[in-house]
């Protein structure tokens, strides 16, 4: 034992005894909490944090009887001694939530096609599924992907261990508590009915509290780099998490109605309101979606591929015109609407702009590969991620285009919309996250490479196949069914009663269904690769860690 | 160690002959290449079309107003010109219709025409929620192909019915109601009376006892409403109950349950919602369905 062979006494650390402290008494709080509750749904949140309180003492506890007497030092042997850790169960959380966010996707898909499969019950009710599938990809799938990859990159490439000791772990743990929290209230009926933003003011008090750990875990770790400048993937970084601290408060100053109560209050009215929501919403995609999977880009690609980034100015102009630009952008979502027609000139006009700085992103991503062009025939791994690059083009092409108004008028509210954001979220967020876990389970759990090379083509073929037939249908979808509704006969009246357009989308419906399952399968046979490798019993020395000595 | 890697700058990448900044993270350096020209060119292409788009179009917000473009364009007179681009479009059809009288409608097979042409969307768009996409009807939602009607079958009456509705709380709107009898009845007597009225329709054969007996709770406190004949009474709303049309279900359980809590279902009195043209044209659609009298 090495408590007997150091001089050292073990105490607990300051962070460790504040947080039972912290843990005890809010379990304790919690439980009066769910005595006194409004609603029964209420009660059941209050005892799941009661739960994960308890559960999150006994863990501290745990590992204080475990550990040794003194903290994991910083470096071993000169080499940073990184904590990756947090990074592993990131990684098999977003997999989990991947997998569980694509299924529900796959059940309202079909609700559509078939409502019957709603089967008249609230909880199962497409209004309740629809926000667990969108919070399910974006917020369990992606942001699992996002705190895990960043952790990892954020120490490779400042050469210094994750700051913290329990922090990186209140960080994972408390962000799944949060899904947990959130998607179950959507089943249960509780949700503040804003899009992309549906949890209620606890959870987002609770998210608020991970939110700040997250940043801090980041921002100390940049501080005790090694290396002299920030890398490009870590700017990336700090915008998605500071930006979306600032949209998650602007957008949930609410008032509860009593701390026993689910319900809150929004401060924002009317079409305030709605612009602040979508200022929040379309920014969640600037900020979360788009320069938070860049910053995936920028290491993985270069990583993989082994090329240098191919025009560090580029990286810099477009970064900083990116953040500057799309902030403006969330007005072209209310087109046409109660906003006055100022905001919406400049949401659409600001979207135009935006298009160059987010191509810039695309450039840097493919033109890397030049010199290693002949990985795409070669390395499927490499194959996923530009061809995530080349959605990411199209979808930034194709955003400002339907942020045109006259463009708007037609596509607004059909299914292009829907198609739209699954070519990003499908072709562009889902596709690099799929790269970087291929990249990132064999090197974190020190396998030479993922267990089957063949299973990594099958994934992008069969999900290929998905997207194209998912986009494809609703590009034909929406566009029929906006041309459907401004259809007028010769004599001045509308053509196509509402109902009839509901029936032209149901070919179209079952075809996207289709897609959504081909994405589906794809993402278990990942999964079952990832289990595979990491049950694989050989090891080999730290797969990229000989690479980071210093450079020649 | 930051002097370390500063000492690299002249770090060239072997398979493009480009040099990179002298930076290296975790392996990954960047080549030094320029902006590609093509990207900031439309990049500033695209600044520009903006800026020109601002003159022309109301753009910023200044103190107490906006500025509101050199075209004076703005989306309140827009709107209102499509609109009336409509109106001029629509101005012949509705202007016969708001003129003509129903029968008038009814005799031209032009004006039939243009009339089924604004019911039948009016009626998918409005009607079809309740009723069904062809106006068949549902559970509680009467069935407009057939010839039973509860308030009436003439174009006069059909167009009553949907401007005040029925129980919605316009004044001139259809009231009666299906009185609930679970107070007054005894459940023996609900249930003989429902016996009764399924052998109306030969559900329950004739000749049953408790047919019998129904039929004695029936004329002391039914027929009142529904006629000693039981055909119901249009100016009631009550319904026929000898025709084998249900409008909520002809099983037993259902006719007990009507009896016991009574019936009062509602339709909207469109005459708040749509206009006098649209009330003629689905008056004349509906008419034209099947059961038009």
């Amino acid at each position: 034992m090495s408590i007997v062979q150091t001089p050292i006494t073990k105490r607990m650390t300051f962070g460790e005894s504040g947080l039972l402290i912290v843990f005890s008494f809010f379990a304790f709080f919690a439980v009066v909490v769910a005595a006194k509750a409004h609603t029964s749904a209420y009660a059941f949140h209050a005892f799941v944090f009661a739960a994960a309180s308890v559960a999150a003492v006994f863990a501290i506890g745990n590992r204080y009887m475990d550990r040794d007497a003194i903290l994991p030092p910083q470096t071993i042997d000169g080499k940073p001694n990184y904590n990756m850790g947090p990074v592993k169960v990131g990684t098999l959380l977003a997999v989990f939530w991947g997998i569980a966010g694509f299924l529900v996707g796959v059940i309202i898909a079909l609700q559509l096609a078939f409502p019957l499969l709603n089967f008249d019950l609230p909880w199962t009710s497409f209004g309740r599924l629809r926000p667990l599938h969108t919070s399910a990809v974006i917020f369990a799938f992606g942001g699992n992907v996002l705190i895990a990859t960043s952790f990892y990159v954020v120490q490779r490439t400042s050469q210094a261990r994750l700051a913290g000791d329990l922090a990186p772990w209140f960080v994972i743990w408390g962000y799944n508590l949060f899904i947990v929290i959130a998607g179950t209230g959507y089943l249960l009926g509780i949700t503040q009915g804003k899009e992309y933003a549906e949890p209620e003011w606890y959870s987002d008090l609770f998210l608020t509290i991970v939110w700040v750990t997250y940043f801090l875990v980041f921002l100390v770790t940049v501080l005790k780099r090694k290396e002299p400048h920030i890398y490009v993937a870590n700017w990336f970084y700090f915008a998605f998490i500071l930006t979306i601290a600032v949209l998650h408060l602007g957008n949930n100053a609410t008032i509860p109605v009593s701390v026993f109560s689910p319900k809150s209050y929004i401060l924002w009215s009317g079409v305030q309101d709605a612009m602040v929501q979508w200022w929040y919403g379309h920014n969640a995609v600037g900020f979360f979606l788009t320069a938070g999977f860049l910053a995936l880009m920028y290491y993985f690609i270069p990583k993989r591929a082994n090329r240098p980034v191919y025009s560090y100015r580029l990286s810099i102009v477009h970064f900083w015109a990116l953040i500057f630009l799309y902030i403006w952008a969330g007005p072209h979502h209310l087109h046409y609407t109660a906003l006055p027609d100022w905001a919406q000139t400049l949401g659409m006009t600001f979207s135009i702009m935006l298009w160059m700085p987010s191509w810039g992103g695309m450039i840097n991503g493919l033109m890397t590969l030049s010199g290693a062009w002949d990985k795409l025939r070669t390395d499927p791994v490499i194959r996923m991620m530009v061809v995530s690059v080349a959605f990411y083009g199209m979808s930034t092409f194709e955003g400002p285009l339907m942020s045109v108004k006259a463009v708007n008028s037609l596509s607004h509210y059909t299914e292009w919309g829907i198609g739209h954001v699954h070519s990003g979220a499908l072709g562009w967020v889902a596709y690099i996250s799929f790269g970087a876990i291929y990249c990132l389970v064999p090197w974190l759990w020190n396998k030479r490479e993922m267990y089957s090379m063949k299973a990594i083509n099958w994934h992008f073929w069969i999900s290929t196949l998905g997207i194209v037939l998912y986009i494809c249908s609703m590009w034909v979808a929406g566009i029929l069914q906006g041309l459907m509704w401004r259809a007028y006969t010769s004599l001045g009246f509308l053509e196509y009663s509402f109902i009839e357009t509901v029936e032209a989308m149901h070919p179209l419906y079952v075809i996207r269904a289709l897609g959504g399952i081909l994405f589906l399968i794809g993402a278990l046979i990942m999964a079952w690769n990832v289990i595979m490798t990491i049950r694989s019993p050989e090891t080999v020395a730290e797969t990229t860690g000989a690479a980071l000595a210093p450079a020649e | 160690m930051s002097t370390a890697h500063e000492s690299h700058d002249a770090h060239v990448d072997a398979a493009s002959g480009t040099a990179t900044t002298g930076h290296e993270w975790d392996g990954i350096r960047e080549l030094n290449n320029p902006l590609p020209r093509w990207w900031l060119w439309t990049f500033y292409a695209c600044i520009f079309w903006a800026v020109c788009y601002w003159i022309a179009f109301p753009a910023w917000p200044l103190v107490s107003n906006y500025t509101t473009g050199v075209l004076g364009w703005n989306s309140r007179t827009a709107v209102q010109g499509q609109l009336a681009d409509l109106r001029t479009l629509r101005a012949a059809t509705s202007e016969r219709l708001a003129t003509a009288s129903l029968q008038e409608i009814e005799k031209s097979p032009e004006l039939l025409a243009l009339a089924r042409a604004e019911g039948r969307v009016a009626f998918a768009d409005n009607c079809a929620p309740c009723h069904g996409a062809g106006g068949g009807g549902a559970k509680g939602f009467p069935n407009l192909n057939d010839d039973d009607w509860l308030w009436g079958g003439t174009l006069a009456q059909i167009q009553e019915t949907i401007t005040h509705g029925i129980r919605a709380g316009d004044d001139l709107g259809h009231q009666g109601n299906m009185t609930p009898f679970g107070a007054v009845l005894s459940k023996a007597e609900i249930s003989d009376a429902a016996d009764f009225v399924r052998s109306l329709s030969g559900l329950v054969p004739a000749g049953t006892p408790s047919v019998e007996k129904g039929a004695a709770v029936f004329k002391a406190n039914c027929a009142v409403c529904h006629g000693e004949d039981a055909k119901g009474n249009q100016e009631l709303g009550s319904k026929n109950l000898t025709d084998g049309i249900w409008l909520y279900g002809s099983d037993k359980a259902t006719i007990v349950q009507t009896i016991t809590n009574g019936r009062g279902g509602v339709m909207p009195a469109w005459g708040e919602r749509l206009s006098p043209t649209t009330l003629k044209a689905l008056t004349v659609y509906v008419h034209t369905l099947g059961g038009g009298q």
